[in-house]
């Protein structure tokens, strides 16, 4: 079930004018900056389908540099994110594709800073709820609704129990989890969804895991 | 771990069966699917219900879109009910101009609560503010409304589309009028199944309706569907609560327009290429907004 809370339909309080286009475009550039780990100094964000269509009158522009700049659904300053984005030294640039995606409300954000670069695919699917379908090439599903961990690793045995152990250790529990890599042998990530927010100690943990390359969190 | 319902069916079977109100098998349900209290859950939905009476309350002020687009349109509706002159009724009436002030405070870019989305905000605060004036419920029972609505929404959800880019119009009014409609029929003291044919009936006459905004903006004719949608759920809940219903089970309605909506050309949902958002007034708006940026030039093309 992709809803699956009464608040997916009862909600979110959010700035207007639209769910997908304002609040989901504002989850999935704070998801993106979640997924980075801290505030890109530049983002190259490529639209689809309705998104790509309709972004200027629906505040989609505002409400994606909004959520990069870590702005929830509801805040006011999302009417200001361009100002705020200059102040914050956060360039932007939003590209219009007319390529077909399978879902006719996609983004592509290119985000990165002097340290690194993320590219992450969100969807947004009605009523403000999203999901995360692509993060660096890697195809995924994550849904944003709860609490997630995130670990690009080397593709070698073991890795994944090592990181469930760890897991284990500090009594988080696993609510769902998907594995994949681009290629056999090479790189590969994991998605893992937690019962609970998770400690920054336990991330640190992980990441000295061997053969552990990136750990990323989303918080709800 | 499994829902309490996946379809109208189940809800309305469950409901009967515990004889519960639908809005209390949506409540048991989130317990169960978040592991929350009930009060967390009541709370959450009771600030809910407090950013509608105040969005309500902004737009009945008046206000106005960035583009002048919309706005003071659920004034003038105020302003005409209180001549006493009504043909539709004061209720009908108040509940649209509720519905539109709603809407009205989406368009500018204001706080409301997305029911199912924000395009489609304002029909179940409009019809709830103004089912309100009638009935005289408790503080619970409104919020009780908003968890009925939501309970007939998460099914729409899950079996069809919320998304006007997805399914059309149908699916964001549409399904917000079918929410209401239902949450009138529980809040009045009918039964659950007479909520499932209120929901029936109001989707079946919203069936087909197309996603269309003028330059992509969620202002025309969205304030007005808006209007219209709040309209239908009130007669639809007559309807029903006079013993009418609907020989196409809601179920299969809601199956119906999940059909349409995949079968509906994109052109038809939220690009802005088809509808009215291709009429040539609608492409006029749209060229003064984004190629000139030229504000005034729409309000001449108002005139």
């Amino acid at each position: 079930m992709k809803f699956t809370s009464v608040f997916d339909i009862i909600g979110p309080v959010m700035i207007g004018p639209s769910s997908s286009h304002t609040a989901g475009a504002a989850r999935i550039g704070r998801v993106a900056r979640d997924l980075f780990g801290r505030q890109p100094k530049w983002a190259k964000i490529h639209l689809y389908g309705s998104f790509a269509e309709t972004y200027k009158g629906h505040g989609t522009d505002v409400a994606l540099i909004g959520g990069l700049l870590n702005y929830d659904t509801f805040d006011e300053r999302i009417k200001t994110a361009f100002a705020d984005a200059e102040k914050a030294g956060l360039d932007y640039e939003f590209i219009p594709e007319t390529a077909n995606m399978e879902h006719p409300n996609t983004a592509r954000l290119v985000i990165g800073d002097d340290e690194g670069e993320m590219s992450v695919v969100g969807i947004s699917i009605g009523g403000g709820k999203i999901e995360v379908s692509e993060v660096n090439g890697f195809k995924l599903r994550l849904t944003g609704g709860m609490p997630a961990i995130l670990v690009v690793h080397d593709d070698r045995a073991g890795c994944i129990a090592n990181v469930a152990n760890c897991l284990a250790m500090h009594a988080v529990n696993i609510g769902h989890m998907e594995v994949s890599r681009i290629e056999r042998g090479l790189t590969a990530l994991m998605v893992i969804e937690i019962d609970q927010n998770i400690e920054d100690k336990v991330l640190q943990q992980i990441s000295l895991i061997p053969h552990i390359s990136k750990v990323s969190k989303i918080n709800n | 771990m499994d829902v309490l319902f996946h379809n109208v069916r189940e809800l309305v079977e469950r409901a009967e069966q515990e004889e519960k109100l639908i809005s209390e098998i949506m409540i048991e349900q989130e317990m169960l699917i978040t592991g929350r209290t009930r009060e967390e859950i009541i709370q959450q939905m009771d600030n809910n219900l407090t950013v509608m009476e105040e969005a309500v309350e902004r737009g009945l002020k008046g206000v106005k879109s960035v583009t002048g687009l919309t706005g003071g349109d659920a004034v003038l509706l105020q302003n005409y009910i209180a001549q006493g002159n009504s043909l539709s009724g004061d209720l009908l009436l108040d509940a649209v101009s509720k519905a539109v002030a709603t809407n009205e405070v989406n368009a500018a870019m204001g706080t409301i609560c997305a029911t199912p989305t924000a395009g489609s905000a304002g029909v179940v605060p409009g019809t709830l503010f103004a089912v309100k004036n009638k009935l005289n419920p408790t503080r619970e029972q409104m919020i009780r409304y908003l968890f009925t609505s939501g309970a007939f929404g998460f099914v729409v959800a899950n079996n069809a589309s919320i998304s006007g880019a997805a399914g059309g119009c149908q699916a964001e009014v549409g399904s917000a009028a079918g929410m209401a409609a239902a949450a009138i029929v529980e809040m009045a003291g009918g039964t659950p199944q007479q909520c499932s044919e209120a929901f029936a009936i109001t989707l079946k006459n919203m069936l087909g309706l197309v996603c269309d905004p003028v330059a992509g903006l969620v202002e025309v004719p969205c304030v007005k569907r808006n209007a219209m949608g709040a309209a239908n759920s009130l007669v639809a809940a007559d309807m029903a609560l006079a013993g009418v219903t609907s020989r196409i089970p809601c179920d299969e309605v809601i199956g119906a327009m999940y059909r349409i909506g995949q079968s509906m050309s994109p052109n038809l949902k939220e690009t802005a290429r088809g509808g009215l958002a291709a009429t040539p007034t609608g492409k006029a708006i749209s060229k003064a907004i984004f190629d000139n940026g030229n504000l005034e030039s729409i309000k001449s093309l108002q005139k």
